[in-house]
C-alpha cells in the first residue's frame, strides 16, 4: 500500500511540471495585464511600462518561467500583485472557509443523494424515482448562481431563516484557533459562533451541492439498479438472508464502488465550483479571492489556485483508491 | 450483542468523540466581550483594501477606509466639492504658487494621543518624500508621484518623475510651509487627496526600517501596513482590525476626536464585490448600507423603503472618437457622430436619478465648466446629411465597450452601447461591436486600438484639470488627437497661479476641446448609494467621499 502511495505521489511530480508549462503560456495569452487592472483609469504610458517592469513582466519569457518554476520547487507561489501577500499565505488564510463550504456541501450531496437514489431504485417507477430522476435532471441543469440567486430570495430576504452574504456575522467576536469556524466554535464552546457560522453554511452550501447531489442520487439509483439484478443478490435472496443484510451488504456496498469514484472527483470539483458560489454568497474563501484574481490580472493567484486544484484531484483519486480497497476486498488482495 | 464488524463504526466514533472532548479541553475563548452594546453599522464595500496606510494605495476601497481614520491638511466640504480646510485650518499661497502656507487647528490629537504639530505634518512629507526602493513603484506610490512627482533620491528600477515636492518647514508649532518647484492646477487639490493623510509621530517612528521586501516582481508590503494596531490618524475613527480573511474592517470611535464625535461606535467595512450580492445582504439585513447600486435597483429599493440618496456628480463619460481611424479623423465625421446619439435617451433610460447629459469634458459642478461651449443636439436627419456630404454614406467603425465591469461614470455599460450602436446604425453607420474585459479594454482603447469606444473618469479632487489636463495635456494614443494649440494652451493655464484667470481659461480650453470635438460628452451621473430606513446617512458626496462620523442610527 505504502509503494503504492509513493508512486502516485511521484506522479503528481510530471503532471504539475506539464501543467505549469500549459498554465504559463496560458497566463501570457490572457489579454489586459495588471499594470491595466491595478493602477487607476487615468494612469499614464510611462506609470503602467513602470509598473510592468517593476512586476518583472518585461522579463523575456523563457526568463520569467524559469525563475517562476524556481519559486515553485521552493514552495513558493509569489506574492498577489492584489494584496503584495505571498499567495500561499492568502490561499492558507482562506482554506479553511472553502473546505467548511466543500464539506458542508459534500455532506448535504451525500446524505440526500445516497438514500435518495437507493429509494428511486428500490420504488423503480414510483412517484419518488421520478421525483428524483427529474430533480437530479434539474439540479444539472440549473446554473448555481441562478439557483444560489433563489435560495437567497427565498431564504435570506423572504422569510429570514438564513443569512445572505459573509462566513460569520459581522461583530460577532470569535476565538480563532483552527481558521474553521465551526471547528474552533465546538472547541472554545463558543456555540453562538458554531450556530452562526452552520447558518451561513446552509445556503452556499446548498447551492455548492446542487450538482453533486444530482450526479449522485442518479448515479447510485443506476448502480444499485444494476447490482440488484446480480446473481449473488439473487443467491443472497433466496439462501433467506435477511433482507436488511442483503440491501447493506450486498447491494449497497457494492453499488457504492462507481459512486465513490464519482464522489471523488466531484469533492475536487467543489473548489471549481466555489469560485461562483463564493463570489454570489461574498464567502470569503479561496474562490472569491479568484474570482477577483481573475479581473485584476493577478497571475500568481491564479496560477497557484489550478496548481491547488489540480494537487487536490490526484490526492483525492488518491484517497478514493485507498477507499475502493476498503470496499471491495478484491481490489486490497491485489 | 455486537458482531465485528458493527463495532467498526462504533469505535470510530468513540475515537472521534474522545478527540473533540481532549479539544475541546485544550481551548479556552478569549474573545473580547467589552466594547459597547450598539449594533456596528455594516457598509458592504464593491472591494477589500489594499493596505492600512493609503500612502501605498490607489484604489477607492483603501481611501474609504482611510477617510475614517486618516485627515488630510485640506478636504472637501461635507457632501460638495468645494475644497476646505481639513487639518489646516487655513491655508494660503504664494504669489507664484510654489510655497504654500498652512496654519494647523488647535488641539487636535491622534489616536495614540500624540499632538499635531507642524514639525509631524512635515516628518509626514519628508518621510514621503524619502522613501527608496519598491516603495517607488507606481503601484505603491501612485498619487504622490502623480502630484507631487518623484522622491529625494529616484530609484532607476522604478522610473519615477522628476520631484515637484521641494520641502516642508515648520515655521512654528501649527505652522507648516511646503515648497513645489513649480506651480500646478493640481494644487491646492492635491493636498486633500487621501493618499496624504497624516499619521502620527510614534507610527512614524515604528514605520521606520520597514521596507517593501522581497525580490522583482514578489513585492511584500510591510507589517505595518497589514497588521491593525501600528498606524494612528486623528480621524473620527481608530482601526481596530483588519480581518483580512473576511475581508473585513473593523473601526471604533475615537472619543477624543477634536470635531463632532462619530455617531455609529462601532463601524464594520466588508467587501461583496458582487452587486446583486450586495443588494440582497442590505435587503437580508446582513448590511446596512452598500455604494455602486445599479441604476435599475434604486426605484425598487426606495419603494421597499431603503434611503438612496442623490450624490451631485462629478464625473463625466465619453465616446471617444480615435483619430487614426481615417473616417474619424475628419471632424465633419466626428460632428455628424455627435448629432447621432441620443444622450437624453441614455440619461433617461438607463442613469440613475440626477443623471444628466455633458455638453463638455467636465461636470457642471466644476469651476471651468463654459456655458459657451459648442453643442450637438440630436438630429439623426443632420447626422445622416452630414456623413453623406463626407462621403461617408457606407461608414463602418469598430465600436468597443467593457464586460463585467461598472463604473460610477458607466453603471451599465453594455446598455449604454447598445442606444449609442442603434443610433448610430439609425444613420447608416456599420457598427462592429467589440467587447473586452476590462483590463484588455484599458489596453486596447490606451493603445489606440478602438475608434469608437466609451471611457470616463470621476474626479478626485476639485479643479479642471484633474478631468480635461487627464486627456487633453498631450498626445496620447487613446485619442490619436496631436493639436500642439490646445496642448500648449492646457500647459498655459494649469500653470498659472492666479485663480481667476485660470478658471477663465479653462473655460476656454472647454470651448476649445469642443470645437476639436476628439470625442462626445455622454452624461454625468450620481452613482448612487444606499442606506437601510433606520440609518441616518452621512452627507454623500459627489466625490465618493463620505465621512460616515456623520452617520448615526435613527
Amino acid at each position: 500500500m505504502l509503494r503504492f502511495i509513493v508512486r502516485r505521489l511521484l506522479q503528481l511530480i510530471p503532471t504539475l511540471g506539464g501543467l505549469s508549462i500549459l498554465l504559463f503560456v496560458w497566463l501570457q495569452r490572457l489579454p489586459g495585464g495588471p499594470e491595466y487592472a491595478l493602477l487607476p483609469d487615468d494612469a499614464t504610458d510611462e506609470q503602467r511600462q513602470a509598473l510592468r517592469r517593476s512586476l518583472g513582466l518585461d522579463e523575456p519569457l523563457m526568463v520569467q518561467y524559469l525563475s517562476f518554476l524556481r519559486r515553485i520547487l521552493q514552495g513558493d507561489l509569489g506574492t498577489s500583485l492584489q494584496t503584495s501577500r505571498p499567495v500561499m499565505d492568502e490561499f492558507f488564510l482562506r482554506f479553511p472557509a472553502t473546505f467548511e463550504l466543500g464539506v458542508t456541501a459534500m455532506i448535504i450531496a451525500v446524505t440526500i443523494g445516497l438514500p435518495l437514489g437507493y429509494l428511486a431504485a428500490r420504488k423503480r417507477g414510483g412517484v419518488l424515482d421520478f421525483a428524483a430522476v427529474g430533480g437530479s435532471l434539474l439540479g444539472i441543469c440549473t446554473p448555481v448562481f441562478f439557483l444560489a440567486f433563489i435560495l437567497k430570495v427565498v431564504f435570506a430576504e423572504g422569510l429570514g431563516l438564513f443569512p445572505s452574504a459573509f462566513r460569520l456575522s459581522p461583530g460577532l467576536g470569535r476565538t480563532d484557533i483552527t481558521g474553521f469556524f465551526v471547528l474552533d466554535g465546538v472547541m472554545t464552546r463558543e456555540w453562538d459562533v458554531v450556530w452562526d457560522a452552520l447558518a451561513h453554511l446552509i445556503l452556499p452550501g446548498l447551492a455548492l451541492a446542487s450538482i453533486p447531489l444530482a450526479v449522485i442520487t442518479r448515479m447510485t439509483r443506476a448502480s444499485v439498479l444494476e447490482v440488484m439484478g446480480e446473481d449473488y443478490v439473487r443467491t443472497a435472496n433466496a439462501k433467506g438472508l435477511h433482507r436488511t443484510t442483503v440491501r447493506t451488504r450486498h447491494v449497497l456496498r457494492n453499488a457504492l464502488l462507481p459512486v465513490v469514484t464519482a464522489m471523488g472527483l466531484l469533492a475536487g470539483s467543489l473548489f471549481a465550483g466555489a469560485v461562483l458560489t463564493e463570489s454570489v454568497f461574498a464567502f470569503p474563501g479561496i474562490g472569491s479571492f479568484v474570482y477577483v484574481a481573475t479581473q485584476e490580472r493577478d497571475y500568481p493567484v491564479l496560477t497557484g489556485f489550478i496548481l491547488l486544484i489540480a494537487t487536490m484531484y490526484v490526492f483525492i483519486n488518491l484517497l478514493v483508491d485507498i477507499s475502493y480497497s476498503l470496499l471491495d476486498p478484491r481490489v486490497r488482495a491485489q | 450483542m455486537f458482531t465485528k464488524s458493527s463495532r467498526k463504526p462504533l469505535g470510530l466514533v468513540a475515537v472521534a468523540a474522545s478527540l473533540t472532548l481532549v479539544a475541546t479541553a485544550c481551548a479556552e475563548s478569549d474573545r473580547d466581550t467589552a466594547g459597547g452594546d450598539e449594533q456596528p453599522f455594516v457598509f458592504g464595500a464593491p472591494g477589500d483594501i489594499t493596505a492600512l496606510d493609503p500612502f501605498l494605495a490607489s484604489d477607492g476601497e483603501t481611501f474609504r477606509y482611510s477617510r475614517q481614520v486618516f485627515e488630510t491638511l485640506l478636504d472637501h466640504e461635507s457632501g460638495g466639492s468645494e475644497i476646505v480646510g481639513g487639518l489646516a485650518e487655513t491655508w494660503e499661497q504664494s504669489e507664484d504658487g510654489t510655497v504654500w502656507t498652512f496654519n494647523l487647528r488647535e488641539g487636535v490629537t491622534f489616536h495614540d494621543g500624540d499632538e499635531l504639530t507642524a514639525e509631524v505634518v512635515c516628518a509626514n512629507f519628508d518621510r514621503w518624500f524619502n522613501l527608496t526602493g519598491a516603495y517607488q513603484s507606481s503601484n505603491n506610490s501612485y498619487y504622490w508621484q502623480t502630484i507631487f512627482g518623484g522622491f529625494a533620491e529616484n530609484d532607476e528600477d522604478y522610473a519615477p518623475p522628476e520631484p515637484r515636492f521641494v520641502g516642508c518647514d515648520a515655521e512654528d508649532e501649527l505652522t507648516a510651509v511646503i515648497e513645489v518647484s513649480e506651480y500646478s492646477s493640481i494644487f491646492p487639490g492635491g493636498f486633500s487627496l487621501a493618499a496624504f493623510g497624516i499619521m502620527s509621530p510614534t507610527t512614524l517612528e515604528a514605520m521606520e526600517g520597514q521596507e517593501i521586501t522581497g525580490e522583482e516582481g514578489n513585492p511584500s508590503l510591510p507589517e505595518y501596513s497589514q497588521v491593525a494596531g501600528t498606524v494612528a490618524g486623528t480621524g473620527p475613527f481608530t482601526v481596530e482590525e483588519w480581518n483580512q480573511d473576511q475581508a473585513e474592517v473593523t473601526l471604533s470611535r475615537f472619543d477624543d476626536y477634536w470635531g463632532d464625535p462619530a455617531g455609529f461606535e462601532t463601524m464594520i467595512l466588508r467587501a461583496i464585490p458582487d452587486e446583486t450580492a450586495r443588494r440582497q445582504a442590505l435587503e437580508a439585513g446582513d448590511i446596512h448600507g452598500y455604494d455602486l447600486v445599479a441604476p435599475a435597483d434604486v426605484a425598487p429599493l426606495q419603494d421597499a423603503g431603503f434611503q438612496v440618496p442623490t450624490r451631485d456628480v462629478f464625473n463625466v463619460l465619453y465616446l471617444a472618437y480615435q483619430q487614426e481611424n481615417e473616417a474619424l479623423a475628419e471632424l465633419e465625421v466626428r460632428e455628424a457622430l455627435s448629432h447621432a446619439v441620443n444622450r437624453q435617451r441614455i440619461v433617461d433610460t438607463i442613469l440613475p436619478e440626477g443623471g444628466e447629459v455633458a455638453t463638455q469634458f467636465h461636470p457642471d459642478t466644476l469651476d471651468g465648466w463654459s456655458p459657451d461651449v459648442r453643442t450637438f443636439d440630436y438630429d439623426p436627419d443632420k447626422a445622416r446629411d452630414m456623413l453623406a456630404d463626407a462621403g461617408h454614406e457606407d461608414l463602418e467603425l469598430e465600436f468597443c465597450y467593457p464586460t463585467e465591469v461598472t463604473r460610477p461614470y458607466m453603471p451599465a455599460p453594455k446598455d449604454i452601447f447598445d442606444v449609442i450602436s442603434e443610433d448610430l446604425q439609425e444613420v447608416g453607420v456599420t457598427v462592429q461591436p467589440t467587447a473586452y474585459e476590462w483590463a484588455e479594454y484599458i489596453n486596447q482603447t490606451d493603445s489606440g486600438n478602438c475608434p469608437l469606444y466609451l471611457l470616463g473618469w470621476t474626479g478626485d479632487y476639485n479643479d479642471a484639470y484633474n478631468f480635461i489636463g487627464t486627456w487633453f495635456s498631450g498626445p496620447m494614443g487613446a485619442w490619436g488627437l496631436d493639436d500642439e494649440e490646445l496642448f500648449e494652451r492646457m500647459e498655459e493655464v494649469s500653470t498659472n497661479p492666479d485663480a481667476d484667470e485660470r478658471i477663465a481659461g479653462y473655460q476656454e480650453l472647454n470651448e476649445m476641446v469642443m470645437e476639436v470635438l476628439p470625442g462626445l460628452p455622454i452624461s454625468s451621473s450620481p452613482p448612487s448609494i444606499a442606506f437601510s430606513a433606520d440609518v441616518e446617512p452621512p452627507n454623500v458626496s459627489p466625490l465618493t467621499q463620505e465621512v460616515f462620523a456623520e452617520g448615526s442610527w435613527k
